[in-house]
């Protein structure tokens, strides 16, 4: 339905946008997941035709539009702070892209009415956008977008201007919309929104798209460092996976860049790749305990930060130079075990919760 | 803040409101007096007089048109002014600047150059069957020329504070660029528009130097003021001179107050 095919957009000789291809489905919610700084504004207002690009070409249901008139595009934009226009009321906003397109009178009352119940802001007809909450504005905002029904709703950081306490009602108006079937793209550079509201996810990394897929996939192979801590996984090792030692035995000895050695459980024949652990399945101990976990090692720790429930500890497990590996660890377990930056302790993960990727 | 720094920052302020208080008697001064220089039956007795009357019309209608013919192409001129980057654009903002810095009698000259008979326009203007110079299209070129600048960068102030973005929001809503210009980016400069609109036709109504050079005939108020002065002497002067000061008070007096509602519109 959309396709956007390497496209490349550049300021001042700098390529803010380089190469950058992927296709919407009908029907899919499409996440761009990037850091912020990274051009996904440009590309979406690129998309939009606000911005024309370098090279490149843009799709929409098998047609160039790459050249098209903005107002002609029929691609819904939301932006990312709030562009009602303040000096018309709610109504007039909503009705403004009818009106736009010379929709009749008493069809644009019907649609505006039947938008505002949906929605939920027929109480605010009335109401100038400066007097609306966040969340008010950001429903007005959805509903003005999609009006004119729009085949395809671009939406820039929705959810980013927005208090906590609104995020999750304006997510679930999002999943509500997509699921009648409205094509979203969505941008955000945040992974658990991408999660709680996608199908579908790309990775941007410095203005290229790094990997595309389904989000189960990205969550299960992504395919960089920067990827899998972009989605949130801490510890990420690079490096060459021994062949078959023991016969019937899937235990392999993963050798990473830095020199560290684990063993693994895997059924592979070795070769390059990655490994990656969830800093949950990191335990960390005052002592070498005997238990069934295949990796010891000593480490002392070099940080230790909040990360919602519980503490993130970052232990350094280096000889030469420093390795860093992150653990989950409750607060109790952090005052139990007196853990504090610089203090010696032991750090251990099971082969089975080491997970070799191929590259 | 220290109890020594604020005490001189108290004295500083003291200072500026008596510098303040200064200006604003060197204002109100000569209008006073001039009030009090007259007497309320002499007020009235110019007020009846014919001459007064279609003098002080004339004056308010062509400034009046000479504001809102020339606001239909200066208006979009300040939208590209303000949105636009073109070659020469310095240039062209100091161009617009100059019937601000240049006398205006030699305004009014420069003018004559080109509106009288033999001038461009006046020629073809002759052709037509009609003249340019002596009458109230006259009036209205000079009064434009020289107050168009106060219109053109209000205006362009007023575009210039208006967010991109949401034109851009207009433009994929479906908007034609010329509706958005209508519907987003006039109505939400238009405070700026409006307080352009009553500079120039403030500065247009109280223009002399200009006028008189290209329509000593028929005589708009501050000619009617100085032929009085120069025939007649000061005393009959000021008695013009009160009621016509007291009108422009009454009008623009009356168009703040009009402005003042229209700034509430965003809210």
């Amino acid at each position: 339905m959309l396709s956007v095919k390497e496209i490349s957009k550049a300021f001042d000789n700098k390529k803010i946008i380089k190469d950058v291809s992927f296709d919407v489905n009908e029907g899919q919610y499409f996440v761009l997941l990037g850091s912020s700084g990274v051009g996904k504004s440009l590309l979406f207002e690129i998309i939009a035709g606000i911005i024309d690009p370098d090279n490149g070409m843009i799709m929409l249901d098998g047609t160039d539009i790459t050249h098209k008139k903005i107002q002609k595009r029929n691609i819904g934009l939301v932006f990312q702070d709030n562009v009602l226009f303040p000096h018309t009321t709610v109504y007039e906003n909503v009705a403004y892209p009818l009106k736009s397109r010379k929709v009749q009178h008493s069809d644009i009352h019907k649609r505006v009415t039947s938008l505002a119940d949906d929605f939920g802001f027929k109480h605010l007809f009335d109401r100038k956008p400066l007097t609306l909450s966040g969340g008010e504005s950001q429903r007005v905002s959805l509903a003005r977008a999609v009006a004119s029904e729009p085949k395809c709703l671009l939406l820039d950081e929705p959810l980013s201007s927005l208090d906590a306490s609104s995020r999750p009602e304006i997510r679930a108006l999002l999943r509500k919309m997509n699921g009648r079937g409205q094509t979203i793209v969505h941008i955000t550079h945040d992974y658990t929104e991408a999660v709680s509201v996608g199908t579908h996810i790309a990775v941007l990394e410095s203005g290229t798209i790094a990997q595309v897929g389904m989000i189960d996939d990205i969550f299960q192979r992504p395919k960089s460092e920067f990827i899998a801590r972009f989605i949130g996984i801490r510890n990420f090792f690079r490096g060459h996976l021994q062949g078959i030692k023991v016969p019937d035995s899937n235990l392999r000895e993963f050798t990473t860049a830095d020199g560290m050695t684990f063993s693994v459980l895997v059924d592979s024949n070795g070769g390059n790749g990655y490994v990656m652990i969830r800093s949950e399945d990191v335990t960390v101990s005052g002592a070498m305990a005997r238990s069934s976990a295949r990796n010891q090692f000593e480490g002392t720790i070099a940080d230790i930060v909040r990360a919602g429930p519980g503490m993130e500890v970052i232990l350094n497990i280096g000889r030469d130079k420093p390795v860093n590996i992150a653990s989950m660890v409750t607060s109790e377990s952090t005052k139990e075990l007196s853990l504090s930056i610089g203090k010696k302790v032991w750090v251990s993960f099971k082969a089975s919760a080491a997970k070799y990727i191929e590259d | 803040m220290s109890p020594t720094i604020k005490k001189r920052t108290e004295f500083l302020s003291l200072l500026f409101y008596a510098l303040g208080g200064l200006v604003l008697l060197f204002i109100i001064a000569p209008l006073v007096s001039l009030y009090l220089s007259c007497t309320l039956p002499e007020i009235i007795d110019t007020a009846k007089e014919k001459e007064v009357q279609s003098s002080i019309w004339l004056t308010l209608w062509t400034s009046m048109a000479a504001t809102l013919i020339f606001a239909i192409a200066a208006i979009p001129f300040s939208y590209l002014l303000a949105r636009k980057e073109f070659p020469f654009k310095n240039v062209v903002l100091g161009i617009i600047d100059l019937p601000i810095v240049i006398p205006h009698s030699a305004a009014g000259i420069a003018l004559l150059g080109v509106i009288s008979r033999n001038g461009f326009l006046g020629k073809t203007a002759e052709t037509m069957g009609f003249s340019l110079v002596g009458n109230s299209i006259g009036i209205i070129l000079a009064m434009a020329f020289v107050s168009i600048p106060f219109l053109i960068s209000s205006a362009r102030n007023g575009f210039l504070a208006v967010p991109e973005r949401l034109e851009k929001a207009a433009l994929n809503l479906g908007a034609s660029p010329s509706r958005v210009f209508l519907t987003v980016s006039t109505p939400l400069a238009s405070r700026s528009i409006i307080s352009g609109l009553i500079l120039m036709w403030a500065r247009g109504m109280s223009e002399f130097g200009a006028v008189i050079i290209i329509a000593y005939h028929p005589m708009v108020t501050p000619v009617l003021i100085y032929e009085r002065f120069g025939a007649f002497g000061l005393k009959y002067a000021r008695g013009v001179a009160v009621v016509f000061i007291s009108i422009c008070l009454i009008v623009f007096t009356a168009m703040r107050i009009l402005a003042k509602d229209h700034k509430d519109a965003q809210r």
